[in-house]
């Protein structure tokens, strides 16, 4: 390799090196695991170990509570809840109601209940397949915030 | 009308597979009358679409239940424009829409080169034909949008139905930026067919001099101006419409769409050294081929919902379609180049930091490290299912991360390649030259700071766009005061004769003047404040310096939707600045709920208020507020962007009067010919 080309090298590396720890340090702040509500029960908080969690299910029908844009419900796979709360900033989406599939994400706390920062829901469509007969894949659900 | 539909695809389908074995066959054999026939064939191949399109459109028009796709995607108190756009609407409608678009780009390229002699243009049109018969193929038997609703009576015999009312469109999309939002996208990633088209000719027929650099330049262009703005329209659609105060959510689809956005930026560029210096040959071909290829694959995102994605569409088997095209296409791609590469070397290398190839080759680089981060983070959660049985999602902070710093160092280069030298700048010319601009941008960094700027990457940012401002400035006020001088124009006539003859220089600075704006816009986004308040009539509230004050809840109505409207006046310091009445809607055919934003907006920020919902304690409204700095300055950004693009696509006076005497030159030599 020439001079020049040793020199235009070393340029890009140190680029490219840089580039890559950006990309190191955004994935480990904003990586988030997937996890189903039965995965959910059977390991509790301390598993986590401080991660950030995706979790899908059914918004419970009734179980919605506002205080102000502080929301609690109750997501729901089969038998199995979860108890969540959104502290978002962003107001839910249009689209979250009783019954719409959706997905959270956040933090699991000690207590066993789910803060979310982030709330994906996609209602059941008047033709489509009604809720409760199969647990929601994030692949299946729209995001709408 | 469905048939009608249905046997013009097959009959289009049927024309594009002539067509392709025509334009080869007479290509290679050098028989000129097979060709002929063979781009006759693609015009009629357009035709057919067009009669599918209208045949699709008729029917949504009527409210022509039987279909499946028709009473899917709208109802009959749906308003005609939306049933028209309702052809975009859902997966198999936007598909056919696209198949057209590929079949009027392949018909104009066709007609645009109708004079052009040699292998290059039938091999191109060739080319565009294939990605037509995939994607008629599509139509046919993966998403026919001619579908019938059938039902099972219980006799195992299926008869056809129709239900009493459509589903609707969806009322997110019921917005008349989200009607043009999805032509545009579909116009810029369909239009690096041709460019693609073109680049693979000059593959086939090893003819990898300038010529197809020159015969895309425009075909680039347009479909990069096509793109970015059906970018950023989308951008506004999700500001106005989803209501979460912002405009990129760094989605999926929306990162399908940046994708070859980006290494379309970084294509642009890099043909200018090639031109200039011949370098560089296998990059640009690498970049165009890789270009249609995320344009294929940001299809194929948006369709497959392989991902999860407020565009994700009922996952379907089209998936498979698009997975074989893109193997089979890129394959066949990466063979051509490797089989090519005796003809694309570089005639000359990089000398100094301190030049313009220099500049290109980090914008480059660049460029293709943000597509390839965002690749990265929009494939992660299927790799990783993949990989570890584990699905792991990557969010902004991910994204952010990597794409902030690369936009202010792209920021940088936009200041300083387009006044560099080529091979090496002498450092006396560099601090002649880049003495104001710096001067500039660290002033504007002082002033920043102690308007109380606090954080790192939003000072770089402003002292980065006086430096680029001041280079722009400086680049246009010396053309014209040369001119002003040996002409005797004045300024607004010397500027404009100025930037018409050399319209790719002084619109590449408009366009590069119009990326400054975009991140001005970007910046502002460190600074959103937000709230919220409870109110009814004559409740108020404040919220980032802003009071809100309710004046009454009212409830609304309409043949397509009920509602709820809080009536706001918002004041700052005493002094009323609008009345704002933000909704919240119900829409009967699709049983979803909407919320309707109001903006005020103005250069410095914008307040943005939404209808949250009701305290059912209470029944009081809740209303969330954003203060939005700086937002504005996307806008116009995306205006002056378009305007850029445009100007620098028009051709000028000479370039008009070169390209009419060619085609006469052309002519005589073909009447000639065929006079001997």
């Amino acid at each position: 390799m020439s001079n020049k080309a040793v020199k235009f090298a070393i340029g890009v590396a140190v680029i490219v090196a840089a580039i890559g720890y950006f990309a190191v340090a955004g994935f480990n702040e904003g990586k988030a695991y997937y996890r189903t509500l039965d995965e959910l029960a059977a390991t509790d908080a301390a598993a986590d170990d401080g991660a950030r969690l995706r979790v899908a299910g059914v918004v419970l029908p009734g179980s919605i509570e506002r205080q102000g844009t502080q929301i609690t419900f109750q997501l729901a796979q089969g038998d199995l809840r979860l108890p969540v709360r959104y502290v978002g900033s962003a107001p839910v989406p249009d689209t979250f109601k009783d019954g719409a599939d959706a997905v959270v994400e956040g933090m699991r706390l000690t207590d066993g209940s789910f803060e979310a920062d982030h709330i994906q829901a996609k209602c059941a469509s008047k033709y489509e397949a009604k809720y409760g007969d199969a647990a929601a894949h994030p692949d299946a659900v729209e995001r709408s915030y | 009308m469905a048939n009608l539909g249905n046997i013009s695809i097959s009959v289009a389908l049927a024309f594009t597979i002539y067509a392709i074995f025509a334009l080869f066959y007479g290509a290679r054999t050098g028989r000129r009358e097979m060709v002929k026939s063979g781009t006759h064939a693609v015009y009629a191949v357009f035709a057919f679409v067009s009669l599918a399109v209208i045949a699709l459109e008729y029917l949504l028009v009527k409210s022509d239940f039987t279909i499946e796709y028709v009473s899917s995607y709208s109802n009959r108190d749906l308003p005609l424009f939306y049933k028209l756009a309702a052809l975009w609407g859902g997966q198999k409608g936007s598909l056919l829409f696209w198949t057209w678009i590929v079949t009027l780009y392949g018909a104009i390229a066709a007609y645009v080169n109708r004079h052009h002699a040699g292998k290059l243009v039938p091999y191109m049109l060739g080319i565009v034909s294939l990605t037509s018969v995939f994607f008629l193929v599509v139509n046919k038997f993966g998403a026919n949008p001619f579908a019938q609703l059938v039902i099972d009576h219980g006799d195992g015999r299926l008869a056809s139905f129709a239900p009493p009312d459509g589903r609707g469109l969806n009322p997110l999309l019921q917005h008349p930026a989200m009607v043009i939002h999805p032509p545009m996208l579909y116009l810029g990633y369909v239009g690096f067919v041709v460019p693609f088209a073109f680049c693979m000719a000059a593959l086939l027929t090893r003819e990898l001099g300038n010529a197809w650099i020159k015969m895309t330049r425009r075909w680039t262009l347009t479909a990069w101006l096509f793109l970015g703005t059906g970018i950023l329209l989308g951008g506004k659609w999700a500001y106005v419409e989803l209501g979460w105060g912002g405009y990129w959510a760094w989605d999926p689809v929306e990162n399908a769409s940046l994708m070859p956005w980006l290494t379309g930026t970084a294509f642009l560029h890099s043909v200018i050294v090639q031109e200039r210096k011949n370098m560089l040959k296998i990059w640009n071909v690498t970049l165009i081929l890789a270009t249609y290829m995320l344009a294929i694959f940001g299809t194929f995102l948006t369709r497959s919902g392989i991902v999860s994605s407020v565009h994700a569409f009922a996952q379907s088997s089209i998936g498979y379609y698009f997975a074989a095209f893109l193997v089979g296409m890129g394959a066949f791609a990466i063979y051509l180049v490797f089989s090519r590469l005796a003809y694309l070397k570089s005639d000359n290398q990089l000398d100094s930091y301190a030049s313009r190839e220099a500049s290109f080759l980090f914008n480059n680089l660049v460029l293709l490290a943000a597509c390839f981060a965002v690749l990265w983070g929009t494939i992660f959660p299927v790799i990783s299912e993949m990989v570890q049985g584990e699905q792991i999602t990557v969010g902004a902070p991910f994204f952010n991360k990597i794409n902030v710093p690369i936009g202010l160092f792209l920021l940088f280069l936009t200041g300083i390649g387009p006044l560099l030298a080529w091979r090496k700048t002498s450092f006396e010319s560099m601090s002649r030259i880049f003495m104001w601009p710096v001067l500039a941008g660290a002033a504007t960094a002082v002033v920043a700071v102690l308007a109380g700027v606090r954080s790192f990457y939003p000072a770089v940012s402003f002292a980065l766009s006086a430096f680029v401002i001041t280079t722009i400035v400086t680049e246009f006020s010396r053309a014209a005061r040369a001119r002003m001088r040996s002409t005797g124009e004045n300024v607004a006539r010397a500027l404009y004769r100025v930037s018409s003859i050399n319209k790719r220089r002084y619109g590449g600075y408009i366009v590069h003047f119009a990326f400054v704006c975009l991140l001005v816009g970007f910046t502002g986004q460190a600074f959103t404040t937000e709230g919220w308040g409870e109110a009814t009539g004559g409740d108020r509230f404040s919220i980032g310096g802003y009071d809100f004050e309710c004046l009454s809840l009212e409830d609304i109505e309409d043949p397509n939707y009920v509602g709820m409207r809080a009536n706001l006046v918002v004041w700052k310091n005493g002094k009323r600045v609008e009345e704002l009445s933000p909704e919240k809607r119900f829409y009967h055919a699709s049983e979803q709920t909407t919320s309707e934003v109001r903006i005020h907006t103005s250069l410095r920020e914008d307040v943005y208020v939404v209808f949250a919902g009701i305290n059912e304690d209470n029944d009081k409204a809740i209303i969330q507020a954003w203060i939005n700095p700086l937002v504005t300055w996307v806008w116009i950004g995306a205006l002056l962007m378009v305007a850029g693009t445009v100007w620098t696509i028009i051709p000028n006076r000479r370039e008009r009067r070169v390209h009419r005497d060619k085609g006469q030159v052309e002519r005589l030599l073909r009447a000639t010919e065929v006079a001997r």
